[in-house]
């Protein structure tokens, strides 16, 4: 028998789940600016769905999907890509998603059944939030394949979860990332459950990562819950892809302490032991300790951020709750350029009983 | 300038798209050194290179959803899927993000891209190369749905349909690609996307038709004027939205409609054309509608092909049958 390939999957951790640093760490452990951005960012995500847990409670917004204990993949994603890049992300990622130039104000919107909260210009081409499964790893491809057509200098992050990976649109993603060599960069959010069904359920292999193999590109595992290893991984993945060295896979091992939504009751499914030994990999509280350690924060600090954070929050929350509703004939405005004369008379038609 | 078939006519709308549009690419399976299994797209590579024409793997919904990538990133890709048997992995990025992406965005992004598949049947093609499944698209709002039906038509509504600012499904009937030719000026000039075409002008009875089966539908119409009908023949072509004003006002004259497709009957384009005349033209109307179509049953293999498509007879048939109302 001859070997004709063979593969090996890296696994990246920085901090320990209790702060400690273990090995060596990137420069960017350095960058104060950086690590505080980082914790801020996880902060104000965790207060940001605290409150929206509340106001869906209470009626003010509808179904919401909650980043619990995953706050470290979209600060570590938002705030290694440049402002040019652009994200297609799923429905998981307000950390990320607030680095892009989303507010409280436009995310409320829409996960308050408004449409406007997907327009905000501010963000520029940035993609919407994707409902459908890994529908969007082909846009990102897409995406990706246009700004190296145009020769711009600019990369494609892709987030998606674990269930994501188990179907055909990220195959088929990866597969003409690789094909391509497009300027895109894939990231897992394997939160260990997709609703009710545990990763181990998704697929026999040891890791999601190793697809990547099948696609000809890298594919790292990282801890998920570890701010510096996504920052610095998703960052190195992006300027790779930059320069022209194509996709990578990225593994970011977490898990959901939230229920899958507002409308999902995990206890249904999973037991209270499970979810409680998983609270000590929490990022929050490990990215506090490294920086204690570090000399670089002070209760005070940490109470004026949440002072500040809590304070913005209410500030967006108030602008939601005070926002006018959009016309109900909006619902035509946008649907085409230029409207049909069929959908024309049809809006007509709903005017009268506006 | 020459008589010119629709698939070389396609061929030609895309040549000169691509020489005026340099945000449009071309992309699908063997469309580059083999330019396409009908071979629309001959040629494109060779003037075009590879940047531009891009042969992808084998994967339809892939295709469909790097084109709303792409499209949403400011390019104009015109996807092909091979057969419109191959079509439906596609469909969900076309229900889901082709035509809600405007919308959903309230006009940050939008989807110009344009999804060009070979549909219908009568070539004796293997299994699922046959069906005429335009409705499915129909029914997606945001889209638009084209349907050509000869080579100049096919020129003007191609070139409509990538320059179009939302997504357009644009399906060549693949019994005409080789059917015909016609001579088709080279001048870049686009048809309108929302009208109706009226082929043959009559006051005595309507008939709808699009893509292939306005062939059977035109020879009916002559073969009924030897008889002194006089039918007036409208050529759809596009499908969404269905610009009813036109068949209104025909059916106001004539009284009396017969739908042509090859698709088969439940909830098809001819079922949506006989509610709106059932709405908004029922009092000009002598007789009751009639469908001329496929039949709810699939599509069979070649061997009995002839017998699922409409014939002539049977629109004869349906038209003698409509004029007997007084």
């Amino acid at each position: 028998m001859n070997k004709t390939a063979s593969f090996k999957v890296d696994y990246y951790q920085y901090l320990q789940p209790n702060g400690e640093p273990e090995g060596e760490l990137p420069p960017l452990a350095d960058d104060t600016k950086t690590i505080h951005a980082l914790y801020r960012n996880m902060l104000f995500t965790r207060l940001y769905d605290e409150r929206a847990v509340n106001l869906q409670r209470t009626g003010q917004i509808g179904t919401f999907a909650s980043s619990l204990g995953q706050e470290a993949i979209g600060a570590g994603v938002g705030h290694a890509m440049q402002p040019n890049d652009i994200i297609t992300p799923s429905f998981r990622e307000s950390g990320a998603l607030f680095f892009r130039g989303f507010r409280v104000y436009d995310l409320l919107l829409y996960w308050g059944g408004d449409e406007r909260g997907m327009s905000n210009p501010e963000v520029g081409d940035d993609f919407p939030i994707c409902v459908p499964i890994s529908t969007h790893a082909t846009h990102a491809a897409g995406a990706a394949f246009a700004v190296k057509y145009r020769k711009e200098p600019r990369v494609v992050v892709c987030i998606l979860g674990d269930g994501g990976t188990s179907k055909g649109d990220f195959y088929e993603a990866i597969n003409l990332a690789g094909v391509w060599n497009l300027p895109l960069v894939f990231v897992i959010n394997n939160n260990q459950w997709a609703i009710s069904v545990p990763r181990a359920m998704q697929s026999k292999t040891e890791t999601l990562a190793q697809k990547a193999i099948a696609a000809g590109i890298p594919g790292i595992q990282i801890d998920g819950n570890d701010p510096i290893a996504v920052r610095h991984h998703v960052a190195e993945a992006i300027e790779n892809a930059r320069s022209g060295g194509g996709p990578t896979l990225i593994e970011a091992i977490s898990y959901r302490l939230c229920h899958h939504t507002t409308a999902d009751d995990a206890t249904r499914y999973r037991s209270d032991e499970e979810l409680e030994a998983q609270r000590k990999f929490d990022p929050i509280p490990r990215l506090k300790v490294f920086m204690n350690q570090r000399g670089i924060w002070s209760d005070d600090q940490e109470k004026q951020l949440l002072a500040q954070c809590k304070d913005d929050i209410e500030k967006e929350v108030r602008l939601y709750l005070d926002s006018e509703p959009q016309a109900p004939s909006s619902m035509f405005d946008s649907l085409y350029a230029e409207l049909p004369d069929e959908l024309t008379n049809q809006r007509q038609s709903l005017l009268g009983k506006e | 300038m020459s008589d010119i078939t629709m698939i070389d006519a396609v061929n030609l709308a895309m040549h000169y798209e691509m020489n005026q549009d340099p945000a449009m690419v071309v992309l699908g399976e063997d469309i580059g050194i083999n330019g396409g299994v009908f071979r629309a797209t001959v040629g494109l590579l060779d003037k075009f290179g590879q940047e531009r024409v891009l042969d992808t793997p084998l994967a339809e919904n892939m295709i469909a959803g790097i084109a709303v990538g792409m499209a949403a990133q400011g390019l104009h890709p015109v996807a092909e899927i091979q057969f419109m048997g191959f079509i439906y992995p596609a469909i969900d990025q076309m229900i889901s993000h082709a035509g809600r992406l405007r919308n959903r965005t309230r006009g940050r992004l939008s989807c110009p891209m344009v999804l060009r598949a070979p549909y219908g049947g009568g070539i004796h093609a293997p299994e699922h190369h046959s069906e005429s499944t335009e409705a499915m698209f129909a029914h997606i709002p945001g889209l638009r749905v084209v349907i050509p039906s000869s080579p100049a038509r096919a020129y003007g509504l191609l070139l409509a349909a990538i320059r179009d600012p939302d997504p357009v499904v644009f399906l060549e009937p693949k019994r005409v690609y080789r059917l015909m030719k016609q001579s088709v000026k080279d001048n870049g000039e686009a048809l309108p996307l929302d009208t109706c075409f009226v082929l043959r002008p009559g006051n005595d009875i309507t008939l709808v038709s699009w893509g292939a089966m306005l062939h059977e539908t035109q020879l009916a119409a002559e073969q009924l004027a030897t008889e002194g009908v006089e039918a007036e023949v409208i050529d759809l072509a596009t499908i969404k939205p269905i610009d009813m004003e036109t068949i209104l006002e025909s059916v106001g004259r004539t009284g009396r409609c017969v739908i042509v497709q090859e698709a088969a009957r439940t909830c098809s384009v001819g079922s949506e054309i006989s509610a709106r005349l059932a709405e908004e033209g029922l009092m000009s109307l002598f007789a009751p509608i009639r469908r001329v179509s496929g039949y709810d049953t699939v599509m069979p293999m070649f061997r009995l092909e002839k017998y699922y498509m409409p014939s002539t007879e049977r629109i004869i048939q349906a038209v003698r049958e409509t004029l007997e109302y007084a």
